[in-house]
């Protein structure tokens, strides 16, 4: 055996270990809950519901195209919900954001007494008790927002609370989708 | 004593052993027998989206309740399991698969172990030689070079 080919079987796995080191480190502080959601670059599923406010009318996914918009899902039950939910009245009133609600797991009473009590940022939400477009739509848990172009292709997703710090790089999204449309 | 500690070995053998408390099995109603263990199976080998390292059958989270659902009303519609693994991998991606597919972003997961076999060997191979090189025989010219340098380190310093 030459003595490069020894120097060779000396280092690599030196080098191995050194590169699995780093890999491992670069996970760390990563939240697993972040894993990029498979709809992305999908279109929205096909789904037939009904909406909270006006249970008679029945609505589809054809109903949230024609503008890029933000499909939000939230429940009464959900603390982070609250927490953000000013924050989405917010964007929908002064940045005339285009936002529908998906109210997940949730009572009807419950729900629509929230959006009485704390204003209602949404188009309309679908009312989703068992959580059926929440499956469609990959929905792990509330709040999850979703952000869609004018065709209704998924464009990003997040995971958690829509506020001043996760907001501006789904902004930036929306708004060059924006201007694609005009 | 001996007795007693294997008695107490074998208790806590048997305690691991357990079945672990599945999902209430007897909620989820099928059309025929093969069906529930298929379910069963499934919601073994399936993940929990929201609860990192449960599988559906052991979890109470919502979303694992609802996708059990899913499970069943799958199987009962007559969907093969590898249809319904589809289903699950289309909304939530592979992560949902206790056992993810070779593929490009899986490569690192599965050649990890061949890599830390081979740094295993590696380290004993290279600690292992040290040791085997350090009870060498010397050479007869070593010994007289060693018994120099010895006797050239007993003659005390002058000054």
């Amino acid at each position: 055996m030459s003595t490069n080919i020894k120097r060779l079987l000396m280092v690599s796995p030196m080098l191995m270990a050194f590169a699995l080191g780093l890999f491992l480190y670069q996970g760390i502080g990563q939240d697993p809950n972040n894993s990029e959601s498979s709809l992305i670059g999908q279109p929205l599923p096909a789904f037939k519901g009904q909406t909270l406010l006006s249970p008679s009318r029945a609505v589809t996914q054809m109903d949230m195209l024609g503008k890029p918009a933000l499909i939000n899902v939230w429940a009464t039950w959900c603390p982070t919900c609250r927490a953000e939910h000013e924050f989405l009245v917010d964007i929908a009133k002064q940045d005339n954001v285009r936002i529908f609600g998906v109210n997940y797991h949730d009572q009807l009473t419950a729900a629509q007494e929230w959006l009485q009590e704390l204003g209602n940022p949404y188009v309309f939400s679908v009312f989703d008790p068992k959580g059926v477009l929440g499956i469609d739509l990959g929905v792990v848990g509330a709040p999850e927002t979703y952000l869609i172009n004018a065709q209704g292709v998924v464009i990003d997703k997040l995971t958690g609370e829509l506020n001043e710090r996760t907001w501006p790089p789904l902004r930036n999204k929306y708004l060059s989708l924006l201007e694609e449309v005009n | 004593m001996i007795k007693a500690t294997l008695a107490s070995v074998l208790f806590v053998l048997a305690g691991l052993a357990a079945p672990v408390a599945q999902a209430d099995i007897k909620s989820y109603e099928f059309a025929e027998p093969e069906m529930a263990q298929r379910f069963l199976e499934l919601t073994t080998v399936l993940r929990c989206p929201k609860c990192q390292n449960q599988n559906l059958a052991d979890s109470d989270s919502i979303i694992a309740k609802d996708l059990r659902a899913q499970v069943q009303k799958l199987i009962n519609a007559g969907q093969t399991d590898s249809q319904i693994a589809d289903f699950m991998v289309q909304r939530y991606g592979e992560f949902i698969l206790y056992d993810p597919p070779l593929n490009k972003s899986t490569l690192v997961l599965w050649l990890a172990p061949f890599g830390m076999l081979i740094i295993g060997l590696w380290a004993l191979w290279f600690f292992g030689r040290r040791t085997h090189s350090e009870g060498a025989m010397l050479t007869p010219s070593e010994l007289q070079q060693l018994e120099q340098l010895l006797a050239d380190n007993q003659t005390p310093a002058k000054d």
